[in-house]
């Protein structure tokens, strides 16, 4: 039986509250931490499997043309190869999220450099890896394929342009007016697990262990690259060694696994190597972005312009959203926003962990930095007089606003000094010492979910649903929400993720995935709820579970008569989105040395204040604030994608070239979690945790840099050598 | 005689490709997948393993190049029922989030705590000589070569920390 909730109206009921198991927020330790930290949970590469042969995918060596030829003959003799596998049906880039339709298949057009072309299949890793190396490929290259978006006329994105008031009539007459332009590179994901598949066809049946976020669009867009039904696919994705974006979408290795494990009737498996993972996947586009605030005396905006240029291969639909929060973050009557697409040859660009405010916002917060020095007014204070009553474009209330608290509680615990600012003020040795802030904000988003809860007879319970846990603690939240309803300790409930034989949940991407199929959860339990107070002969309100009973009356067990209780919860974002606008918010501080003479920049500490609803595990939560957090530093201070400009290949492919934050990059990090209840996020009251940390952190991080040192920088990211050039003397 | 190495307690013939690295020998001839391969190439260090009481990036290193060696693995620390000092800990300060880096951390932080006692310095130290004190600056240099694409750092510093006892000073 199922149970359905569209969310049309406001969810002001806040049931999880009158539930008497009291472990919903609790920071209990994660349910497969035994597994993680021993080794023994299974990622999508090590799964045992009989008979497996191994393949290697060949990528391009052109930046765009036709695969001529695929000598097999040249790699046939090599030693265990067993095939070269090229179809038409390979896909040659990662579908985006949610795309829910097979992505650029035909591997013979070559659109960016390193894009696969073949799959070797032999015996052994070694031996495919060496025959991928010797296959022998013959190219007709087109010449002059654009890979500079400087270079070529962009499309504008109609749908994100805003044009409200006069703008230039708002600069023109401003007290206190910035007009700045910014750059920053692009970033690549970098999870930690590469993508991997092992794929197995039974003559009727794929079964595919791949390292995905989001099944229920994944088995869609796997079926439509094979011409297969669904119902012929399973996908399992039980631990993803992270994701952030990289694996919202289907990837080349699954379908080229699948297709090879067809055509060979034996089990294959595909694993990219880190230079794929970096060069085929998702990039980050790098984007220029011009700021305009105008601003009275007291630091009021009047004005507010976000212009940004970011690229895509030709065909691609995503355009990195730069302006997502610049939409409704501070008032401002007069406003233009515009984003435009350059259309180029470089590999994809895609999500990464916070697509849009991740370098959205830093920009507009460093911009911001400006604005306060010029006005002479404290950054935090700055914020305050701008934060809006309602969303100033479209005028819809906020679902929820802790904007204002973030700041006053997050500089409070820091320690902020309101007083005169000025640049220069501390040094020890070589060492500049400063502080900076920035506000943070990201989108809320929820998705359609289902998931199935069944209280087994030995009163026990049971979550069943296609949800992934990409390290975000799905596992351990769903047993706390579920636990809460149905009065269960959370030890008691068997969580069973990433499996599309189980009811569809949203997948995890966009800081969704808890308040979705969180809420597809608390629907069955609800539903539950329900049955058990039937049968006890009291209305649900009345009914109070805990430690597996009806307190002071039956347990569970009892109650069940040796017969499991099972029902399928249904949760779908209703009319509430067109009348609210949500956001989870924050502030970051942050305190850096900057060396006079190197221009090196370390964080000394850290600090975050982040208001998102409902805290459904602090421990976890707290937990993707800090990777937030971690990330802001890596965005502020090292990541860089650089591109070769002649053919557009990604050059800095690997984790010794691209830099992501190490131990000794990451300070102690503070952060508050100021607790609401939102009643439009979802019926948990909860919104999006994982990707607010890095929506304006690294503008903390720049402008301590200029406290520090006096150095000025609009690009990012920070590193040495630009911090030297904007060095005053 | 044929050439063996002995991983967690028990022995095992060295393979016959000599391009196998010691990290697939464990992950694919031995099924000890706990070990991670993050990078192949030296970057990460979610491959680290413990040979013969020092920890090292089994992907840089062949499996033809470790007869007679002792190899330690993620598996070999502890298991799920009887988990050592350092899992148990990870588990407790939420040292992890996708948990792919995590045996690596763990088998790295296990050896470290070792050079630790016996006085190794390091970039953080005040002194090359005498002895060394586990602060969290010491740890963080010293766990450098571990990535943590999730950023658990804080939390896995907080773990270590816990085990090695607070400082001194
Ligand atoms: S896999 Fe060995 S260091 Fe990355
Ligand atoms: S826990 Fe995911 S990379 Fe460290």
């Amino acid at each position: 039986m199922s149970a359905h909730l569209k969310q049309d109206k406001p969810d002001t009921a806040n049931r999880l509250d009158q539930m008497k198991q009291g472990t919903i927020g609790q920071p209990i330790t994660r349910v497969e931490g035994l597994a993680k930290v021993t080794g023994t949970a299974p990622y999508a590469a090590e799964y045992p499997v009989e008979g497996c042969v191994e393949g290697v995918l060949a990528t391009a060596t052109i930046t765009r043309g036709q695969v001529v030829s695929v000598d097999r003959d040249s790699v046939m003799d090599m030693p265990g190869v067993i095939a070269v596998i090229e179809d038409p049906r390979m896909t040659t880039r990662a579908a985006q999220g949610t795309a829910n339709e097979a992505p650029q298949q035909s591997p013979r057009t070559v659109c960016y450099w390193g894009q696969p072309v073949a799959l070797v299949v032999a015996e052994t890793f070694e031996q495919a890896r060496d025959a991928a190396k010797h296959l022998r490929v013959e190219y007709r290259e087109e010449s002059d394929a654009p890979v500079d978006p400087q270079v070529v006329d962009a499309e504008e994105q109609e749908d994100e342009t805003v044009r409200q008031g006069d703008l230039a009539r708002a600069m023109s007459a401003a007290e206190n007016a910035v007009d700045v332009t910014y750059t920053t590179k692009g970033h690549a994901s970098a999870a930690m697990e590469p993508h991997a598949a092992i794929a197995q066809w039974d003559g009727r049946q794929l079964t595919v262990h791949a390292s995905l976020q989001m099944l229920n669009y994944n088995i869609t867009e796997l079926a439509d690259a094979l011409d297969m039904e669904e119902d012929q696919v399973r996908i399992i994705s039980r631990f993803v060694g992270g994701g952030f974006g990289s694996k919202l979408g289907l990837s080349e290795e699954t379908v080229a696994a699948a297709i090879a494990a067809m055509e060979l009737s034996r089990p294959v498996r595909v694993v990219l190597s880190r230079q794929q993972v970096f060069q085929c996947i998702m990039r980050r586009s790098e984007t220029t972005q011009r700021l305009q605030l105008a601003a009275d005396g007291e630091g009021r905006l009047a004005g507010f312009g976000h212009k940004a240029l970011v690229s895509n291969l030709p065909g691609e639909s995503f355009a990195e959203p730069v302006l997502q929060s610049s939409h409704f973050l501070y008032a401002a009557e007069n406003r233009e926003l515009m984003l435009e697409v350059a259309r180029i040859h470089r590999m994809t660009a895609g999500s990464v962990r916070a697509p849009g405010e991740a370098v959205g916002m830093p920009t507009l917060e460093g911009a911001m930095d400006i604005l306060a020095e010029r006005a002479g007014i404290d950054p935090v204070e700055l914020r305050l007089r701008n934060i809006p009553e309602e969303d100033p474009e479209e005028g819809l209330p906020f679902s929820s606003h802790k904007l204002a608290e973030c700041l006053r509680q997050g500089a409070d615990a820091f320690g902020w000094d309101a007083g005169p600012r000025k640049p220069r003020m501390t040094r020890e040795g070589e060492w500049w010492i400063g502080t900076g802030m920035a506000s943070a904000a990201r989108v809320h988003n929820v998705g359609e979910a289902k998931a199935r809860v069944t209280i087994k007879p030995d009163g026990t319970g049971l979550v069943e649903t296609d949800m992934t846990d990409i390290g975000t603690g799905t596992y351990t939240i769903l047993a706390q929400i579920a636990g809460e309803m149905l009065g269960l300790d959370p030890a008691q409930i068997l969580v069973d993720l990433g499996d599309t034989q189980h009811p569809r949940g949203s997948g995890s991407g966009g800081s969704w995935g808890a308040a979705s199929t969180g809420s597809a959860v608390y629907v069955a339990c609800q539903a539950l709820r329900e049955e058990i107070a039937n049968r006890v002969g009291i209305e649900e309100t009345a009914l109070d579970l805990a430690d597996g009973r009806v307190i002071g009356g039956q347990t569970l067990v009892d109650l069940l008569g040796g017969k499991e209780l099972a029902r399928e919860g249904h949760y779908e974002p209703g009319a509430i989105a067109e009348d609210y606008t949500a956001s989870g918010f924050g502030a970051f501080f942050a305190e850096v040395r900057v060396n006079h003479f190197t221009g090196e920049t370390r964080v000394n500490r850290m600090l975050g204040a982040f208001g998102f609803g409902r805290v459904l595990n602090h421990k976890t939560a707290r937990s993707q604030c800090l990777g937030g957090i971690t990330w802001s530093i890596g965005a502020a201070l090292t990541e860089a994608l650089e591109f070769d400009p002649r053919t557009g290949h990604l050059v800095n492919c690997d984790l010794a070239e691209y830099h992501v934050p190490v131990h000794r990059d990451v300070p102690d990090v503070d952060v508050i979690m100021v607790e609401e209840r939102d009643p439009v996020a979802s019926p948990l009251q909860a919104k999006g945790i994982g990707e607010l940390g890095m929506c304006g952190g690294a503008a903390a991080i720049g402008n301590a840099v200029y406290n520090a040192c006096g150095a000025r920088l609009f690009d990012y990211p920070m590193t040495p050598d630009r911090v030297l050039a904007a060095m005053p003397d | 005689m044929a050439e063996t190495m002995t991983v967690n307690g028990s022995e095992h013939p060295i393979p016959d490709d000599p391009r196998v690295t010691l990290l697939d020998f464990l992950r694919h001839d031995l099924r000890l997948s706990g070990t991670k391969k993050g990078c192949d190439h030296g970057q990460c260090g979610a491959c680290t393993v413990i040979v013969n009481g020092i920890r090292i990036n089994s992907c840089l290193t062949l499996a033809a190049m470790h007869d007679g060696d002792h190899v330690t693995t993620i598996e070999g620390l502890g298991t799920p029922d009887a988990p050592s000092d350092l899992q148990r800990a990870f588990v407790e300060h939420d040292g992890y989030q996708c948990g792919y880096c995590t045996p690596g951390q763990i088998c790295s932080a296990t050896a470290m705590l070792e050079e630790i006692a016996n006085g190794w310095p390091s970039d953080a130290s005040n002194d090359l000589e005498g002895p060394v004190e586990p602060s969290g600056e010491e740890i963080r240099e010293r766990m450098s070569g571990n990535l943590c694409r999730c950023g658990a750092y804080a939390n896995i510093v907080a773990a270590i920390r816990d085990v090695a006892g607070e400082p001194k000073t």
